[in-house]
C-alpha cells in the first residue's frame, strides 16, 4: 500500500519508512516563521521555557517576516515589532526582514516563496493559519501557535498528528478566461463546507491544476485552512522546479503520492463547469455564483492580502478596470514589496498597472496584511462601521475586517475589480470577452 | 498550569457553530502582552468580544462573557456547536478564554489548530460532546464535568450527558501543555 505526499513527508522527517493516518509522530522541522503578532509572544515563551541565554535551534531555518500591524500609530503594534527586532539582534539572526529598511517584505505567506523558504519535500511550521500556502511547492505546511513555536526554537522539532488526505481532482487543459483559481477553492469550501476537511489534507491534482502557475496553485492551498484543512498540497512539477530554483540554490528533494496511496476521499472537477463564485457574509462556505447575486448594493472594494494580492490578482484587476473610473472605494493592497515594485513595471498595452489603479481612483496601500484582518483602527482600509464590502481576501466572519457590523463578501480580483467598475456586484463575464469556438 | 482531572464546576457559557477566532479575540487586541501582568488582564477584558451581540450567551443573546470595566468572568464552561476555534493560528484565543477565567469548552467539534493551542499551551481542556449540546444547555446553568466518567451533568436541569475521552492528547493535558509534557518524557531537559 502506497503513501501520499504528506504522508510521506512526515515519514521521512520523523525517521520512518512509513506513516498512516492518526499516527503521532515528532518531526524535524526545516523551516519555521513567525510575524509581528505571534513572535513576540513565541519569544516570551521560548525564553521562559529555555532560559534568557537561550539560542535557537538553527537560525538558517527560522524567518521572521513582520506583516501585520506595520503602517500604524498603535503603540503596542510599534512596541511588538521592537520585541521582534531586538530577537534577531541578540540571535544574530540572518531571516529577519525589518520593517523600515530595504528588507521589509510584507505579507509573509507570499514573502516566503519569494525568498526560496518553500522547498518541495521540507516541512515548514508558521505561527499563521495561512502557513498552508506554502503547501502549493509540495512542501508539508501547517499553521501552529505561539507556544508550539517556541518549542521548535528550542528543539527544532515538533509532534504532528499524520492527517488522511482528501484528493480534489481536477479536469480541464487551462482555465477559462473569465475563472480564477480563487473562484475553484470558494467553490470547494460551498461544497465541503468550513469544516469539510478538518484534521486532514486538501491535495489538489491533475491535469487542471497541472495548467496552473505558482500564484495560482498558491490561492488554492491558501484557502485550505478556510475548509478546515491541516495543509494543501500539490505535487510539484516543472513549473514549481522553476519557481524555486529562481529563488534559492538550495537542493531539495520533490515527492509525490504513490498511485496506489489511500485517500480519505475523492473529489472530482471540470473548469469548464465552473463560474464566478461569492462566499457571501459571514462564512467563507456561503457560496452563491456572482451571477445569482448581481445587483448586490456595495460601499467598497479591497484586492490584497496572502490570497488576492499576488502580482497576478493585480494584473487581473487592471484588465477590467483599465480604462475606468471606479464607483465604490476602491483599496489596492500588494502582498510584498516585490509586488509593489512589479505594479510600476509590468504593463498592459503600454501603461504600468499602478498607473491603471490610479487612474481609476483606486487608493493605494503599502505591502502588508493591511485590512484583511481588520487589525488596529487606523489600518489602511479597514472596515470601521457598517460597510459593505467585496474582497479579494479569505475570510468573512462577522469582525474579520474591523467592524462587526460589516460585510464581507469574498470573491475573485476579477469579480472585485468588475464590481469596482459597476458599483454593485458584477459577474466579470460581463467585461470579459469569451472566445466563441 | 497542569489539569487535574477532579471535577470542573461552574456557569455555562452558551454559544453557536463556527465561532471562530477573530470572534473569540478580535484582531486589534491581538497587540498586549501575554507576559506583563496587567496588560494580560485586557485579554480576559475583550474575550468573545468580537461575538455578534444576539448569538453572545445564548439562547437568550446579548450576554457579555466578561462585565463591563471586568477582567475576569463569572461563567467557567463554554459550550458551543461545531467547528468552535476556526480562523486564525492565534494562540491569544485560548489564552484569553483562561484569562477571562473559563476553565474547559464543551462542543460538538473544534478547528484544528485552536484545539492544538488550548491543549499543548495548557489553557483550558478541550472536550468533544457526542451531540451539538449548544440548543440544550442555557447560558447561566450549573454544569460539572466528571472527568473520571466523561459525563458533563448540568445541575440546573439536572440532566446528564456523555462527553468523549480526551484520547491521544490526555497526557499532555493532565501533564499542563507541550513543555511540562516533553520535561516529564524527558525529550526537553529539566530546568
Amino acid at each position: 500500500m502506497g503513501m501520499t505526499l504528506t504522508e510521506k513527508i512526515l515519514a521521512k522527517h520523523s525517521g520512518n519508512d512509513r506513516v498512516s493516518p492518526g499516527d503521532n509522530v515528532w518531526v524535524d522541522v526545516d523551516v519555521l516563521m513567525t510575524h509581528d503578532v505571534c513572535g513576540p509572544p513565541a519569544i516570551g515563551i521560548f525564553h521562559k521555557q529555555f532560559g534568557e541565554d537561550a539560542k535557537v535551534w538553527d537560525k538558517e531555518k527560522f524567518v521572521i517576516i513582520p506583516d501585520h500591524y506595520i503602517f500604524t500609530n498603535d503603540k503596542y503594534a510599534n512596541r511588538n515589532v521592537d520585541i521582534l527586532r531586538a530577537f534577531a539582534a541578540e540571535q544574530d539572526l540572518p531571516y529577519f526582514y525589518d520593517v523600515g529598511t530595504d528588507s521589509y517584505k510584507g505579507v509573509c505567506h507570499v514573502a516566503l516563496p519569494e525568498e526560496g523558504f518553500t522547498r518541495p519535500g521540507e516541512v515548514l511550521f508558521g505561527t499563521d493559519s495561512h502557513t498552508c500556502t506554502a503547501g502549493a511547492f509540495g512542501q508539508f505546511a501547517t499553521g501552529i501557535g505561539n507556544t508550539d513555536a517556541a518549542f521548535i526554537m528550542g528543539t527544532g522539532k515538533l509532534w504532528v498528528k499524520v492527517p488522511e488526505t482528501m484528493r480534489f481532482v481536477f479536469e480541464g487543459a487551462s482555465l477559462p478566461p473569465y475563472l480564477m483559481a480563487k473562484d475553484i477553492i470558494l467553490q470547494i469550501i460551498g461544497d465541503i463546507g468550513v469544516d469539510g476537511a478538518t484534521y486532514r489534507t486538501m491535495e489538489f491534482t491533475g491535469p487542471g491544476i497541472k495548467a496552473l502557475t505558482m500564484e495560482d496553485r498558491m490561492t488554492l492551498t491558501n484557502m485550505a485552512i478556510e475548509a478546515g484543512g491541516k495543509n494543501g498540497v500539490v505535487e510539484p512539477d516543472e513549473v514549481t522546479e522553476a519557481y524555486v530554483k529562481s529563488r534559492t540554490d538550495k537542493p531539495f528533494e520533490k515527492v509525490y503520492s504513490d498511485p496506489d496511496a489511500v485517500y480519505h476521499s475523492e473529489h472530482f472537477y471540470n473548469f469548464e463547469d465552473l463560474v464566478p463564485m461569492i462566499a457571501k457574509p459571514h462564512s467563507p462556505d456561503n457560496k452563491a455564483t456572482a451571477e445569482e447575486l448581481e445587483g448586490t448594493y456595495l460601499d467598497r472594494a479591497y484586492i490584497g492580502s496572502c490570497t488576492g494580492g499576488k502580482l497576478s490578482d493585480f494584473r487581473a484587476a487592471a484588465e477590467i478596470i483599465r480604462g475606468s473610473k471606479v464607483k465604490l472605494d476602491t483599496y489596492i493592497v500588494p502582498a510584498t514589496t516585490e509586488i509593489a515594485r512589479a505594479l510600476e513595471t509590468e504593463t498592459i498595452y503600454g501603461t504600468p498597472l499602478i498607473d491603471i489603479f490610479r487612474e481609476a481612483g483606486c487608493k493605494i496601500g503599502n505591502a502588508s496584511c493591511a485590512a484583511c484582518l481588520g487589525g488596529p483602527s487606523d489600518t489602511f482600509g479597514r472596515l470601521n462601521s457598517e460597510e459593505v464590502c467585496i474582497s479579494s481576501t479569505n475570510r468573512n466572519y462577522p469582525g474579520r475586517m474591523g467592524s462587526k457590523q460589516a460585510q464581507v463578501y469574498l470573491a475573485s480580483p476579477y469579480t472585485v475589480a468588475a464590481s469596482a467598475v459597476t458599483g454593485v456586484i458584477t459577474d466579470p463575464r460581463v467585461f470579459i470577452q469569451q472566445t466563441v469556438i | 498550569m497542569s489539569k487535574s482531572s477532579e471535577p470542573i464546576k461552574g456557569k455555562a457559557f452558551v454559544l453557536g457553530k463556527n465561532v471562530d477566532t477573530d470572534q473569540i479575540i478580535p484582531a486589534a487586541h491581538l497587540v498586549y502582552s501575554l507576559e506583563d501582568p496587567e496588560e494580560r488582564k485586557l485579554y480576559g477584558k475583550y474575550a468573545l468580544s468580537g461575538v455578534p451581540s444576539q448569538e453572545s450567551g445564548l439562547p437568550q443573546g446579548n450576554i457579555r462573557l466578561t462585565k463591563e470595566g471586568e477582567t475576569e468572568s463569572e461563567f467557567k464552561i463554554i459550550v458551543a456547536s461545531d467547528n468552535f476555534g476556526c480562523g486564525s493560528s492565534r494562540e491569544h484565543a485560548p489564552a484569553c478564554l483562561e484569562i477571562a477565567g473559563i476553565k474547559a469548552i464543551v462542543t460538538s467539534s473544534y478547528a484544528r489548530i485552536f484545539y492544538r493551542n488550548s491543549v499543548d499551551g495548557g489553557f483550558l481542556i478541550p472536550f468533544e460532546s457526542f451531540d451539538d449540546l449548544s440548543k440544550e444547555v442555557h447560558t447561566g446553568d450549573e454544569l460539572e464535568i466528571d472527568q473520571e466518567n466523561h459525563i458533563l451533568k448540568n445541575l440546573t436541569q439536572k440532566k446528564e450527558y456523555k462527553i468523549k475521552p480526551l484520547g491521544s492528547v490526555a497526557d499532555i493535558v493532565r501533564a499542563g501543555g507541550i513543555f511540562k509534557y516533553a520535561r516529564q518524557t524527558g525529550m526537553v531537559a529539566e530546568r
